[in-house]
């Protein structure tokens, strides 16, 4: 692969044979990333963020997200389960983490580590930094790779209030890997760390990952196949061993507020769902006056547990993870500090902004291209119909101007098109050849 | 040869607090998409942001042109409101003619007019009593 190829990596893909060509998936998409061409949709690969709205929305699922499967693992000589703290939310009546992860090592992995117990060292940390005073304010949360991508292409002016460290999934695979080189004495290379994951976008971070430069994770598999091949094994477990050691903190990451709710501030904003995202980023890059210290912004409607490869219902899940977090709460179970520097949280490869949205780079041809692009807007019909394969008729223009579409996409210009040729036709209709006409008049001889 | 510009008009209603903000979204991507560099999108969405709010609350609404050349951001807001009495007063950040009751709703802290000095490289004001206000601010792009 190469470094461009690696830089636009996503990991959301079509079904061709599955995808009818239908409008629901570019109607959904919060950066405009796709487009109906050929009776298939197509997605703009510099455009597109992963956040999975496409996935969920397509009623013919011909999305999906490239995650590794469980078979995978076996190409390592040592594997090592890193869950999201949402899988533990998937299940009914769970009153002990252990048996899910017992269950993952009945799957085939040696051992787990929590990635629940990695938010303790980044939470601890992004404390210390707001209290030296050393981010910018608001302080936007980096664990959600679909929110920093998102700023990344449409908030240029956000990007440097970014919370500079990995994620807990990085987090917990860089000390998983640490911890088992030292257990097994293998090399690096030879342990397999695989995500468990609730969405596509961490699923992106195995080829092309956000803050750090190299990689963390072998693999990412998605909750869904993990669920399945979990649910027929968990009631044949004989001994559940004792391997869960995060606390109700880590475990509350899953839902939206969890990680705002860790730092101990008042002034936090938990925003969830991608469009309300967009919507409150808006509002803090214009209005400097808002008074809030931290906002934990998760793409999914819910936080974590309404990623898009998840199984249970979104907001039973949050119901779940609350039960489970309270329980941990109760019987006193204590975080966990893991084994890892400050140094080592910070990103070594800084999230920079890509002008994605750019009509050309001389700025008097953008601006030539932009008069045009008005002019074709003022004259399509305004209704967003979508059949064009443009989610918009403004994207329409747009894409016209980009060379990528015609005016004649649009099917009521097309229809205008088809009409005047008719009247014409009708017109012409009337009209004779010249040697077939009646002409009487005195200018020839009798 | 003139300089080509594109130009911008928004009607702010006045009666609508909800859509504060929406001009200066739209401004923010037709900026992304000629490709201006980020610090300039920022002056001009803060000082479109700020003026918006003080053309609904002071102005009683009326409407904005924005005009875009390759050197320049020129955003001219005008409205019918009651004007402004003492301009140098206005300027002064804390001055507020708002209500208590506005500023217990973290409004009239008195840093629209001064926001937008401060966000656009120049800013003219002009004002009848009675008559309404023009705003004038200036954004360079190199």
């Amino acid at each position: 692969m190469s470094d461009t190829e690696r830089k636009y990596y996503h990991s959301v893909r079509l079904d061709r044979d599955k995808c009818k060509g239908c409008i629901n998936c570019i109607k959904g998409c919060p950066t405009e990333a796709i487009r109906v061409r050929d009776g298939k949709a197509k997605i703009i690969k510099e455009r597109c963020i992963d956040c999975g709205e496409c996935i969920r929305v397509c009623p013919y699922h011909a999305k999906s997200a490239v995650t590794e499967r469980l078979d995978d693992i076996f190409n390592y000589r040592y594997k090592v389960a890193i869950p999201a703290p949402t899988l533990y939310g998937q299940f009914n009546n769970l009153k002990d983490i252990n048996l899910i992860l017992t269950g993952l090592k009945y799957l085939g992995f040696d051992d787990v580590y929590e990635v629940a117990k990695a938010t303790e060292a980044i939470t601890a940390y992004t404390k210390q930094l707001m209290e030296e005073g050393k981010l910018k304010r608001p302080v936007i949360n980096s664990a959600c790779p679909t929110v920093v991508r998102l700023i990344s292409v449409r908030f240029p002016n956000l990007i440097n209030h970014v919370l500079p460290l990995i994620s807990p999934m990085e987090t917990a695979a860089k000390v998983a890997r640490q911890e088992a080189v030292r257990k097994t004495g293998f090399k690096p290379s030879e342990i397999g760390v695989f995500f468990i994951s609730p969405c596509a976008a961490k699923a992106t971070a195995v080829r092309n990952p956000l803050g750090s430069s190299v990689p963390l994770v072998d693999g990412v598999l998605s909750v869904k196949e993990v669920y399945l091949k979990l649910l027929p094994i968990l009631g044949k477990i004989e001994k559940v061993e004792d391997l869960s050691t995060c606390a109700f903190a880590g475990v509350r990451w899953a839902a939206s507020g969890g990680e705002a709710s860790a730092l101990d501030s008042e002034k936090y904003v938990a925003v969830d769902g991608i469009d309300n995202v967009v919507r409150l980023l808006e509002e803090i890059e214009d209005d400097e006056k808002i008074d809030v210290d931290f906002i934990e912004a998760l793409a999914c409607t819910g936080g974590c547990v309404g990623g898009p490869l998840t199984v249970d219902n979104t907001f039973v899940a949050k119901t779940k993870i609350k039960k489970l977090a309270n329980e941990l709460m109760k019987k006193g179970q204590k975080p966990v500090m893991i084994p890892i520097d400050n140094e080592e949280l910070k990103w070594d490869n800084p999230v920079t902004y890509r002008n994605v949205l750019n009509l050309d780079d001389d700025i008097s041809v953008a601006m030539q291209k932009m008069e045009r692009m008005q002019e074709i807007y003022e004259n399509l019909p305004q209704l967003d119909c979508g059949s064009c394969g443009a989610p918009s008729c403004k994207s329409l223009a747009e894409d016209i101007v980009r060379g990528f579409a015609t005016e004649t996409d649009c099917i009521y210009k097309l229809r205008e098109k088809v009409r005047e040729l008719a009247r014409q036709m009708v017109a012409l209709e009337e009209e004779m050849p010249g040697s077939f006409k009646t002409d009487d008049r005195e200018y020839y001889e009798r | 040869m003139a300089e080509k510009t594109i130009n911008l008009h928004y009607t702010i209603d006045g009666n609508n607090f909800t859509t504060a903000g929406q001009a200066s979204s739209n401004i923010k991507k037709v900026l992304k998409q000629l490709g201006v560099y980020p610090e300039a999108i920022r002056k001009a969405a803060i000082s479109m942001y700020e003026g918006e709010i003080n053309t609904i609350i002071h102005g009683k609404g009326g409407e904005a042109n924005v005009a875009i050349s390759p050197e320049t951001i020129t955003i001219v807001f005008t409205d019918n409101g009651p004007g402004i009495s003492d301009i140098d007063k206005a300027m002064q950040e804390g001055f507020s003619t708002a209500t208590d009751e506005a500023r217990e709703l973290g409004f009239g802290a008195g840093m629209g007019l001064p926001n937008m000095k401060k966000y656009s490289d120049s800013m003219t004001i002009e004002s009848q009593v009675g008559k309404g206000t023009t705003v004038t601010m200036i954004i360079k792009l190199n």
